[in-house]
This record gives structure tokens, sequence and C-alpha cells, in this order.
């Protein structure tokens, strides 16, 4: 209700920002977006570098609330659409572009190189053969620890390189002792215990098992399954109790308090722990140990797209846009101001950030595959269903068979065998 | 009036129950969906969170109903001539005043794990802090708790209304013949109250039934889906992140429909009958 409020707060408010700015004899280029304030910055910061190369264009953004946006864009692209629109790739955009909401843009693509230097993220934009994404920014997901914690336990702090899966359980074995939360995560929202299980079935049975997991080819029934959910229920006793009941942030504010120790988190989440008062020397990253041997290994980085929509007024004038948010140039700008990594591989990445090098390198290096996300990779009603699972055993692990049932009536009735 | 606003969407909803449907119409604004008969209905059947949901709404008519004895306890309380007692009864009355929203957030601060009152309470009483909303099998009763609070002052400013128009002189009267404490209560105040505790049940019916803004603000329906109501679980698989199955969404309207009809009805029916009566 607040969260629809604000949104409905800012689109007022932009509406009247963006009569005023008809006032000017200009194409425009309108944009619904979904910013916090430092991305908002950044993608203004763009838009005022992209009118000064292009002084006949007026590109007009709409800034949304972030949840508020989720259903917002429902109901904009068939009444009111904007020329462009955030979402996200993979799976998440599937609805509109088969609606045909989003507009085929595999001409920008084509036109801009892009097949080469957005080489990366081609898969998740794609869908039958076509383009439907730019893809301007993704994130690494992993491990981000306290140092203070782990030397508060009297556990050595990893190196960049991590640890072993049998030396993490053992490390989280010491905390537990010293009376902080080795893994701590704040599942409320559901999403944050997906990010977990993702790296425990990846690091378990790679990325090919674990993207036809999430795309329905998989019982949950199978050994592979049974595996995955024997290495998650190694480190259930070890997560934060009671996350079911608390945010995504209030559990970063245990880590930046030294209660826990580790945190599977998306990258974004460095600001909110600096904020809180870490800083490069007490806060680290290492990525998910190796669990099964040998296994190449697979990573997570959910990438945020534009679209330009079909209902657009100005397709042309979008256009140029799309291929200027695509350039190395201006990805390089946008992920700098907001501690990003750029999809463009000619773009360069703020090399003072530890956080970012070690993502650039963990990405570049992941030989497995990138996965978007549990909720992006796999049909949102199959995500959901998923989640609770997932919850629900790191809460009642005795549930497990219950759980593992469920998932799988569900995966029979959305896949029909 | 009535055919656009209540008519035409119930029955818009009934037909897109029979329906499989993403939300989305096509840039040229055709609908989408998918006829699939009582496949919604048959899905809804073999619904394991839709039976949860369910048994969640009747402990809330259940548990709802407290707020009348208690409201009326109030009431009783606050009925009488003391200097600046109207200023009490305007701070029982309050917490009706505050958005559900902002009760929730509060009943939401009031449980949280680590910080929270509740949860320091626990841990000092029994040495092991207690998180509701984080357990499964508490969720439920801790949001309701927190839905009683406003409840209760609407109750109890219901009867303090009711309580006005109790005639002095069949008090006085039961007086001289007797009547003192429950049995005054019961056999002489009550009977005057009826009109208040009609309208009282009417509406502690209709909050339970539509407690939706306590759910997703507390619990948006976690842990795992185990503090779902039927008109959040709709919200949910109708217009959620994660759902967008208006069909679906609509199956479920239409039996929270039904279940409300059966009450509203007895209400009509009862009104009807005492209409009739005078």
């Amino acid at each position: 209700m607040v969260h629809k409020l604000t949104g409905a707060l800012t689109l007022g408010a932009a509406l009247l920002l963006s009569t005023s700015a008809f006032a000017q004899d200009k194409r425009v280029v309108t944009w619904n977006a979904d910013y916090d304030p430092i991305p908002l910055a950044a993608a203004e910061a763009l838009i005022a570098d992209f009118e000064a190369a292009n002084p006949e264009i007026d590109v007009v953004l709409t800034n949304f609330d972030h949840e508020a946006y989720k259903n917002a864009i429902r109901n904009f692209l068939t009444a009111d659409p904007p020329d462009l629109a955030n979402w996200y790739a993979a799976n998440r955009m599937r609805p509109f572009v088969e609606a045909g909401l989003f507009a085929d843009i595999s001409d920008v693509w084509a036109n801009n190189g892009l097949m080469d230097s957005l080489a990366s993220s081609v898969l998740s934009s794609t869908i039958d053969g076509k383009q439907y994404a730019i893809p301007y920014t993704y994130y690494q997901w992993g491990i981000y620890y306290n140092r203070d914690a782990y030397k508060a336990a009297g556990v050595d702090v990893p190196g960049p390189e991590g640890v072993t899966w049998d030396q993490f359980l053992a490390n989280c074995e010491k905390f537990k002792a010293a009376g902080i939360d080795c893994v701590t995560t704040g599942s409320s929202a559901l999403w944050p215990v997906a990010g977990i299980f993702d790296y425990v079935s990846m690091r378990t049975n790679g990325y090919q098992f674990h993207s036809d997991l999430a795309a329905g080819k998989i019982s949950w029934t199978s050994p592979e399954v049974a595996a995955v959910f024997d290495n998650f229920g190694k480190l259930q006793p070890y997560v934060t109790a009671n996350h079911a009941a608390i945010d995504w942030q209030d559990a970063a504010a245990l880590l930046v308090q030294g209660k826990a120790a580790n945190y599977v988190m998306g990258n974004f989440a460095v600001g909110v722990f600096k904020e809180g008062g870490m800083t490069n020397d007490n806060l680290g990253f290492m990525v998910f140990p190796e669990i099964t041997p040998g296994i190449a290994r697979a990573e997570e980085a959910p990438t945020d797209t534009i679209h330009l929509t079909s209902g657009a007024k100005n397709p042309e004038d979008a256009k140029t846009f799309l291929a200027y948010m695509a350039s190395a140039e201006a990805q390089t700008k946008w992920n700098g101001a907001v501690g990003q990594l750029p999809t463009n591989k000619n773009a360069s990445v703020d090399a003072a950030d530890p956080f970012l090098t070690a993502g650039f390198q963990a990405l570049s290096t992941a030989t497995g595959g990138i996965a978007q996300f549990w909720d992006r990779d796999a049909d949102a009603e199959y995500a959901k269903v998923g989640m609770e699972g997932f919850q629900q055993f790191l809460v009642q692990p005795d549930q497990r068979d219950a759980i593992l049932e469920r998932l799988e009536a569900a995966r029979t009735r959305l896949y029909p065998q | 009036m009535f055919g656009v606003y209540v008519l035409w969407p119930i029955i818009q909803s009934v037909t897109l129950s029979f329906y499989d449907w993403d939300g989305l119409y096509n840039k040229d604004g055709e609908f989408m969906g998918r006829f699939v008969g009582m496949g919604n209905y048959s899905e809804l059947m073999t619904d394991p969170a839709f039976e949860t949901s369910l048994w969640n709404n009747l402990k809330w008519l259940v548990l709802y109903m407290l707020a009348l004895p208690i409201g009326l306890f109030i009431a009783i309380f606050l009925n009488q001539t003391v200097r600046g007692i109207r200023l009490y009864k305007s701070l029982f009355f309050f917490p009706f005043v505050i958005s559900q929203v902002v009760v929730g957030l509060i009943f939401a601060w009031f449980y949280a794990p680590n910080f929270g009152l509740f949860y320091l309470l626990t841990e000092n009483v029994f040495g092991q802090g207690t998180a509701i909303l984080a357990d499964p099998d508490l969720v439920t009763y801790g949001i309701i708790a927190a839905g009683l609070w406003p409840q209760i002052a609407y109750v109890m400013i219901l009867y303090l209304t009711g309580l006005n128009n109790v005639a002095p002189d069949q008090i006085e009267a039961a007086r001289l013949d007797g009547a003192k404490g429950w049995r005054m209560l019961w056999y002489v105040v009550l009977p005057q109250l009826r009109p208040a505790t009609f309208i009282a049940v009417i509406v502690t019916v209709i909050g339970a039934l539509r407690s939706f803004d306590l759910v997703s603000i507390m619990t948006n329906g976690g842990p795992f889906g185990s503090s779902r109501v039927l008109s959040y679980y709709m919200f949910e698989m109708a217009l959620g992140e994660y759902g967008f199955r208006m069909g679906y969404g609509a199956a479920i309207a239409v039996v929270l429909f039904l279940i409300m009809m059966v009450f509203i009805s007895g209400f009509i029916w009862k009104m009807w009958r005492d209409e009739k009566e005078r």
C-alpha cells in the first residue's frame, strides 16, 4: 500500500515534469524506469550526455517506486505505453514478449555489433531467435563476509579464492560455538533463500542441471535433487533463526554488527553494508565454495534490461537511445556510478572497487555458465512455489519429504509430462 | 449505479474464473485468455495453499468474535460519569482511528525478532525469544491479535452509543426488583443493546473476511504461505509479483464471495424478519 502510494506520487510528480518538457520543441522519447536514488542520478547523467550529443531528442524519464513498478508495467504497457521500459532478462520478459508488448529489436543488435560486444548476455536477451532487450548492467552474487566476525570467532579469514565446502561447514561450527550466525539471510520477501538454493544446486550438480531444474525438466524426487537437499540441510542449522520474519536489509544489519559472519547476496548489498559502517577493510567477498569437485564453476548474475515497447510513439529515436545504452562508454559511466558490472565487454570497471573487480573476475572465469537467478530462470508461478519450499526447508528441515512432494506436484501440474 | 458497480463486476469475476489468463492484452487490445471451464475450481480443490487460506479465514472469523465481549466490557467500564471520561473514551477509541497499515507496521515491530518488545519480553521470561511472524504455527494468531486491537475499539464505540440509549427507567425498575451485576447485564442491558450487537457482529464478520491489509503489511502471507487468507491468496494469484493468474484469482474471489453470501443473506433474512415483526 505504502509502495503504491509513493509510486502514484512519483508518477504524479513525473507527469508534471513531463508536461513542462513538452513545452520545448524537441522529439520526445519517454522512458519508464524503477530506479533507486543512486541509479536514478546515474541514469539522469546518461540522459544529459545523450541529449548533448543528440540535441534534437528529449529523453523524459518517469521513475517509479521499485516494487510498485512490477504492477504498474502491466498497466502502462497496454494502456499508455512509453517508448522504453525497464525490465529483466530471460524468463521474466517472456510474458510481455509473448503478448507482443515488447518490440523485436534484433536490428539494434545487428546494426551496432552487439552480438559481439554483449556476447555474455545474448542468451538471456533472446526469445525464439530474436532479441527483445538491451542488457546494460548485471551484478554478481556470492558470499559477503565480515572479517571482524571471523576474527572474533577465531576463524581464519578466507582469501580471495574462497574456502572449500568442508572448510566452510567447519567454520560454521566454530561460529555457532561463538554465538555468531554463520550464514545470514532475511527471507520475508522469499527471494533471498533462492540465492542460497541456486548456489547449492549449481555447486552440487552443475549449471545445466540447475537450469533444467528451473525449467521443470527434472523431478524433485530424483537422487540429484536429494543430493542438493542433503547439502542444503548441512547448511540449514547455521542459518540465522527467524530469517522468515526479517527483510534482507535487517539481515544486512546483522552482518554489519558482527552478529553474522557470511551473507549470500548480490553485489547491490555492498551499498547497504557500507552505509552501516563497513569498509573495504572488514567487508570481504568470496565465491560460493565448490561442493562437488571438478564441476565447472557457474555464477549468478541477474541482468537488468531496457526494452522498446510495441506501442512506442517514437521508436526510431528510442532505438538510438537503446544503442547508446548498449555502448561501452554509457555502460562504463552508469555502472561506475552505481557500482555494478557492465555487460559490454569493452566497458571498464572501477579498479579501485575490490568488490567489482572480484565480481568481474568471478564472472569472467565462470566457465560453467551464468544463471539469472531462480525467479528469472524459472517460470513465475513455479519460482514462487519453489521459493516457498526452500524457505520452509530452512525453517522446518524435517518437512523435507512433504516439501519435495509438493514441489513435484507443482511441477507435474505446470509442466505436464 | 448498482448494476455498474456491483452486478457487472460480479458477473465479470465469475466469467473470468472459467478462463486461464495472465492479465495481458496484446497491443491491439485483444483478450488473450483461454477457456478452461471448471479447471480453476478443480485445481483449487487440490491446492494445499487454498486449504491453508480457508482454515486461516476460519480462525479469523472465530477469534475476531472476541472483539464483541471485550468491546462490550470496555464500553460498560467507560460508561460512567467521571471527570475527564471523554478523554479516556477517545484514548480507547484511538486504535480505530489509525490506519490498518500503521497498525500492521506497529505490530510487526512489536513482534520483530531481536529488537521487538514482544520478542524481548518472551526472551526475558522464557530465556528464548519467540518471533511470532517467523513461526508458521503462531503467525496467524499474531496477526489476528493485531487486527483485534482496532476492532475492539470499533465495537466499543458501537456499544457506547448503544448504552446511551439504554432506558434509565428500566435500569431503575430492575434495580428495585433486586437485579445486580451479571443478571442485570444479561436480562436488562443486553436485550436493549440488541441493535448495537447486531451491527457489531456484522462489522466484525466483514472485518475478519476482508483481513487483507494486515496480512499484506505484516507477513506477505509468509512464512511459506502459512498466514495466507483467502483475500490475500486471491491478490497473490491475480496481482502478486509471481502471480498474474487472473482466472485462478477470480475463482478464489468467487469462493470468497460465496462464503460472504452465506453471512450476508443471513443478515438480510434477519433484518427482513425484524421489519415484518413491526
